[in-house]
């Protein structure tokens, strides 16, 4: 039995170092090849001595896909194709390959430069492997080989983030990546046709959330921001360069131009002036709103947010400051944040220990660092939650689901949703683990015209979707199927008919002549076979369809006729039948 | 299947492709050299256009002098410009169910087809195509209105009359189908009837048929199209380029194995080298500034222009020009060049690599930036205070008949020292200046035409070999010009079917085939109804013969018969030769077999025991299809 088989190596159960294995119809594809945000050892990477003890990747996989350019979702790419060794194609899109390398080459000097790491993968590693990749279009059917294609849906979630559907011949898996069903300021919302698939595999970070809507959260923020800077408060919102902070700086921006505010609003620098010009030149990736208004304004192009310098951190007054990176763990954010952290004016975002209430915190060389600014939280990432998940499922019209890069706990709330509200089965594997759904493809095939023809002529018109059985010739040639009439099959593999032909000899007692005798065969044939051709020809002979009766030459005995019945093996059926038929004598004439 | 050939123009073809009872018109082009025939629309009052005399006939009659109006020994029709439409009478256009659009210059009739004609289907186009062919409307429908015309000229379309006026007036085509052009509001819905899709996307149509877009290298976002069903395929070739400019390359690959390839949008001028041409213009360029003089461009707000400015961008320097001012007045200027900077996944991979730096791909940002190039909405407002001479102006329309060019026309006309350079190929340089003359100012005609040569086009036909190609009728001949010219034509074989306006053509295809799924089981049977006690009535057992039995062949070996028919039991059994084969006797059983190489004959009595068991054992030899 056909089957699609999944094993997450990463965001099983878990959000991060998403990494999937999917077979599909003999194909093998590697979805995502992330990295763990929160493991410094071999975990932070998927184990791909799962697909092979030695040798080569590439034997054992067909493609790889990614389907954005978070570090949780292509972090271990290059260490995956350059260090462990793959050379097929990587697929991801546009704009995904064109910051893809530069947040690889980020992580590889925070881990390389500032942490001291070896034996991590290098800048020529992260070039060598961007060399693998095949970008493909939105909706393009991308033809991996022969049989495997596939094709990129819009995602919304970051800029040029795509689900993707993976198909062979009637099989096909989508799989989501990161995406949202809302639209927000930049980017537009998650789409994809009911192209039912056998299988869906979804993110599920927001499983069990119904989250409040953005525009509350967006409102909140905002006053939050401007109570700050009011008092003359300074506020640090860290960020990752790309994806959240362009959205926040959209926010920002036209709430200073509409309450006409004059404090300063920087972004550290780096990659993120960077960051904005790749928004600027991928407009296309972008909502409705800002794709119809870019030629009069450029909603990243930013007037009030400029470029931070680190000096600007002791200024007096009043400030915003977008800085990177977003967990504050490190770099410039976390610089900042010593520095205003002691001013209970103040007002920053996020970091794990000081969000759980945590006002000590131990820096390096001991030093004790205490907390006094107002911290908040908000989350504005961009996931679907659990009605968006209902919704994409609802849309794609899947025969299965299946969960990854959640929380246990939350996906088994959904898992149930899903299987109660939409009637799906749905799977959640932990790391390791395989899914195994048996499928049942259809296989198509190009019928001769001719033969066709000859069905319908039986009165039989083909029915969609009702199977019937209909006799004809399969031929296969290179991986295409023709089905034809016997007849041509025999003359396309230049083979002669053999004609198989059967004679019986009936012995009727009947004292008339031979042609009374035939007559009375004829008449009484007729009355049987009223669906069939009967005919008595001039000869003398009679005919059922293609099948002959003839009188044979008198025998001794006058009162015994001699029926001489021939046909064909083609005919088996209907010579049996009137052999047994006539065995049983002809009806009293009515005389 | 069928092809109604609704243009006669070969490069902006309008043609309904019937294929599988979908009806796909295939491209909706809009043949504007209909505005040759009338006067321009001058911005600014033109003492000169407004003083020129009426026409009247040999015999002194002058009823049409209203309307007709006579310059340097042309006859012009002084009214609102119109336009010549693809044919809409030869098929119902409301039961067109796609329309699939190959560039932007081929799309310009689509308000009049999806607002007027009952049409309530689909247009298919890539997204770059739908922006700049938004902008090349926006910009013809402002050329228009901003000059509202009161007079409104008919009686000329008259038959009779129309007989009676000179050429070309004389034998303008399909005048009274005519029509002026369409509003805003119109464009707007049509656009709102377009599907955005990207190359190599598979689009299915009513299940029957499938449609998808490929890379033709001519446009920003410009396609070829390929229509198939499952065994049967068409290819609609339109606009394709394989020099490297900046769009895509052209996919080639994809078109081979078609039944037919419909070949349409080859260069208006084969016998002219673009790269030549740019060199050329770039002098022509360069030496009339020298001199104090002004250049004028008449162009389109979008395609070539990009190259030309690029060429620029590399040339001014070197050439010493770089305080000569770039002028680029069009109302769509901005919006053209703001979008040609964002469509990077439809550029070459060139300017895609800029883009991944990321930098604009296209270095007119730059000529922006350093003030070298200026764009303006029009000549009136900011130009008129930033103007400085001697300039470049691009402006349009390149027919010379409307939009701020005829401004420029008007203005530099009259000194030596200017020069006009036409680039675009659309129009015939010495009509559309027509209205103009005598000038005194230089015309230098390059026309840059980056579309297909017929070296090209028969390169490409062995490459991909279509088993039939169908083509304008202009394509299967020299130019009339150039009639000696049997290179200047499309050779193939077998020799490509042409079209011409108003034809319809029966497509030679040969269908062998169809689509259907098998199971990997057969169904089960319906279930025979189980004979009770009641007797059956014997025409209850009359066989079905539309079981079909399957054909056999193979050819049965004597001996290895005999010897098996022995191991079955069969005694006594007497061969002969015959002089086809052999004559199998079962002496006990009263039974004969004739076998020979291609049949076998079996005579016995009724006895379907004994049949059975000899069918089976003849059947062991054979083979069943």
């Amino acid at each position: 039995m056909p089957e699609i088989r999944v094993t997450p190596l990463g965001a099983g159960q878990d959000v991060g170092r998403s990494c999937i294995l999917v077979s599909i119809a003999g194909k093998n594809v590697m979805l995502d090849c992330g990295m763990h945000m929160g493991f410094n050892d071999d975990r932070r990477f998927p184990d791909f001595s799962y697909i092979t003890q030695n040798g080569r990747l590439t034997d054992f996989l067909d493609c790889v896909i990614i389907s954005h350019f978070h570090l949780d979702h292509c972090g271990a790419l290059p260490y995956f194709s350059e260090m462990v060794g793959y050379d097929g194609p990587i697929y991801m899109t546009h704009p995904t390959q064109a910051i893809c390398p530069i947040l690889l080459e980020d992580y590889r000097k925070i881990a390389v430069d500032k942490k001291g790491e070896a034996n991590f993968f290098t800048s020529q590693m992260i070039k060598d492997c961007m060399k693998k990749v095949v970008a493909v279009h939105l909706h393009q059917t991308v033809q991996v080989d022969d049989e495997l294609e596939i094709k990129a849906y819009y995602a919304g979630h970051v800029l040029g983030a795509a689900m993707f559907q993976i198909k062979v011949g009637s099989e096909s898996v989508v799989y989501t990546g990161d995406y949202n069903m809302t639209p927000d300021r930049h980017l537009g919302a998650a789409w994809i046709d009911k192209c039912r698939p056998n299988l869906l595999i979804t993110e599920s970070t927001y499983a069990t959330t119904i989250r409040d809507s953005k525009r509350c959260r967006e409102r909140d923020f905002l006053k939050k921001v401007h109570e700050t800077v009011e008092r003359g408060g300074k506020v640090l919102i860290p960020v990752f360069a790309l994806g959240r902070a362009q959205e926040l700086c959209i926010l920002l921006e036209t709430f200073w131009e509409r309450m006409n505010l004059k404090v300063p609003i920087y972004f550290s620098t780096g990659l993120t002036e960077k960051a904005n010009h790749y928004y600027k030149l991928f407009i296309p990736w972008t909502n409705q709103k800002i794709r119809k208004t870019f030629v009069q304004r450029n909603m990243f192009e930013f007037k009030h947010i400029k470029a931070f310098d680190r000096a600007f951190a002791d200024n007096p007054g009043p400030m915003v400051v977008f800085a990177t990176p977003g967990m504050l763990h490190a770099g410039q954010s976390l610089q900042i944040f010593r520095k205003w952290a002691g001013n209970e004016k103040n007002m920053g975002t996020v970091g794990h220990k000081i969000l759980s209430g945590q006002r000590k915190l131990e820096m390096e060389g001991r030093q004790v660092l205490e907390v006094k600014m107002q911290v908040e939280y908000m989350s504005f990432s961009a996931h679907a939650d659990a009605k968006g998940i209902m919704q994409l499922v609802g849309q794609a019209e899947p025969e299965s689901v299946l969960l990854v890069h959640g929380e246990a706990k939350k996906m088994e709330f959904l898992k149930q949703k899903i299987e109660q509200e939409l009637r799906v089965n749905c799977y959640m594997p932990a790391n390791g683990e395989t899914v195994t759904l048996p499928t049942s493809p259809s296989i198509p095939v190009g019928i001769s015209l001719g033969l066709l023809k000859r069905e319908m002529a039986q009165g039989l018109l083909p029915e969609a979707k009702k199977p019937r059985l209909l006799h004809g010739t399969l031929i296969m040639k290179d991986s295409n199927f023709r089905l034809v009439s016997s007849e041509q099959a025999l003359k396309e593999l230049g083979l002669a008919e053999h004609q198989l032909r059967f004679t019986c000899r009936v012995h009727l007692h009947d004292t008339r002549k031979e042609q009374e005798t035939a007559l009375r065969v004829y008449s009484h044939l007729k009355s049987v076979l009223k669906d069939h051709c009967v005919q008595h020809l001039p000869d003398g002979s009679v005919t059922v369809e293609s099948v002959l009766l003839q009188a044979a030459a008198p025998s001794e005995d006058p009162g015994t006729k001699v029926l001489l019945v021939s046909w064909t093996y083609q005919d088996e059926e209907l010579g049996s039948f009137l052999t047994s038929l006539l065995k049983k004598g002809l009806p009293q004439a009515p005389s | 299947m069928k092809l109604y050939c609704l243009s006669g123009h070969p490069t902006l073809p309008c043609n309904v492709l019937k294929f599988k009872s979908t009806t796909i018109m295939l491209d909706c082009g809009l043949d504007m050299t209909s505005t040759l025939n009338f006067l321009p629309l001058p911005l600014v009052q033109s003492p000169r256009l407004s003083n020129l005399p009426g026409w009247s006939l040999k015999d002194g009659n002058a009823f049409l002098d209203k309307e007709l109006k006579e310059c340097s020994g042309h006859v012009f029709v002084d009214s609102v410009p119109e336009f010549c439409l693809p044919e809409t009478e030869l098929i119902d256009l409301s039961t067109v169910d796609v329309i699939l659009i190959s560039n932007y210059h081929c799309m310009m009739a689509l308000p009049y087809i999806t607002e007027h004609t009952g049409f309530t289907g689909t247009v298919y186009a890539t997204e770059p195509t739908v922006q700049i062919g938004r902008l090349l409307m926006e910009e013809l429908v402002n050329f228009i209105e901003r000059v509202p015309k009161a007079q409104s000229a008919s009686l000329w379309k008259n038959k009779d009359i129309q007989r009676l006026l000179p050429s070309p007036l004389k034998d303008a085509v399909e005048v009274s189908t005519w029509r002026r052009c369409y509003t805003m509001q119109e464009v707007n819905s049509a656009l709102s009837k377009i599907q955005l899709v990207g190359y190599s996307q598979k689009i299915e149509l009513f299940g029957a048929v499938q449609v998808t877009p490929l890379s033709s290298g001519y446009a920003l976002g410009s396609s070829n199209w390929i229509i198939q069903s499952h065994y049967e395929k068409v290819s609609y070739v339109s606009g394709s380029s394989l020099l490297t400019t900046h769009p895509q390359p052209m996919d080639q690959a994809s078109l081979k194995n078609s039944d037919v390839l419909v070949l349409t949008g080859l260069t208006q001028i084969p016998t002219a080298n673009p790269d030549g041409m740019v060199g050329e213009f770039c002098s022509n360029l360069a030496l009339t500034v020298r001199n104090g003089g002004n250049v004028l461009v008449p162009c389109y707000p979008s395609g070539v222009i990009y190259d030309l400015l690029e060429c620029l961008y590399q040339y001014i320097d070197s050439a010493g020009l770089s305080s000569v001012p770039l002028y680029f007045i069009s109302p769509v200027a901005n919006s053209s060049l703001e979008f040609s900077q964002i469509f990077a996944e439809w550029l070459c991979h060139n300017k895609q690599s800029k883009v991944y730096l990321p930098e604009p791909p296209f270095p007119h940002a730059e000529l922006i930036q350093t003030n070298k190039l200026k764009h303006y909405p029009s000549i009136h407002g900011d130009f008129s205070n930033d103007f400085r001479q001697p300039c470049v102006v691009f402006t349009g329309h390149p027919s010379l008949r409307f939009g701020d060019v005829v401004h420029f026309m008007e203005l530099w006309g009259k000194s030596s020292l200017n020069t006009v350079i036409f680039t675009e190929p659309d129009f015939s340089y010495l009509e559309a200046l027509a209205p103009y003359q005598p000038l005194a100012m230089k015309c230098i005609y390059c026309p840059i035409d980056t579309r297909l040569n017929f070296i090209q086009v028969s390169k490409l036909l062995k490459e991909v070999q279509p088993l039939h190609v169908v083509c304008p009728e202009q394509y299967t001949q020299p130019p009339p010009a150039q009639s000696h010219r049997m290179d200047l034509m499309i050779d193939c074989q077998p020799p490509a079917m042409s079209y011409r306006r108003a034809e319809v053509l029966a497509l030679p295809f040969k269908r062998r085939y169809e689509k259907i799924e098998i199971m990997p089981e057969p169904p089960p049977r319906p279930a025979q109804p189980t004979s009770g006690k009641k007797r059956k009535r014997v025409s209850d057992d009359v066989p079905d013969c539309k079981v079909l039995k399957p054909l056999l062949s193979g050819s049965i070996p004597v001996e290895q018969f005999v010897q098996t028919l022995e191991k079955h039991g069969f005694s006594d059994i007497k061969v002969e030769d015959t002089a086809k084969g052999h004559i199998v006797l079962l002496q006990e059983a009263e039974t004969l077999i004739q076998i020979e190489e291609d049949s076998t004959h079996i005579i016995c009595d009724n006895d379907e025991m004994l049949r059975v068991r000899l069918r089976d054992l003849v059947l062991k030899f054979l083979q069943k299809f």
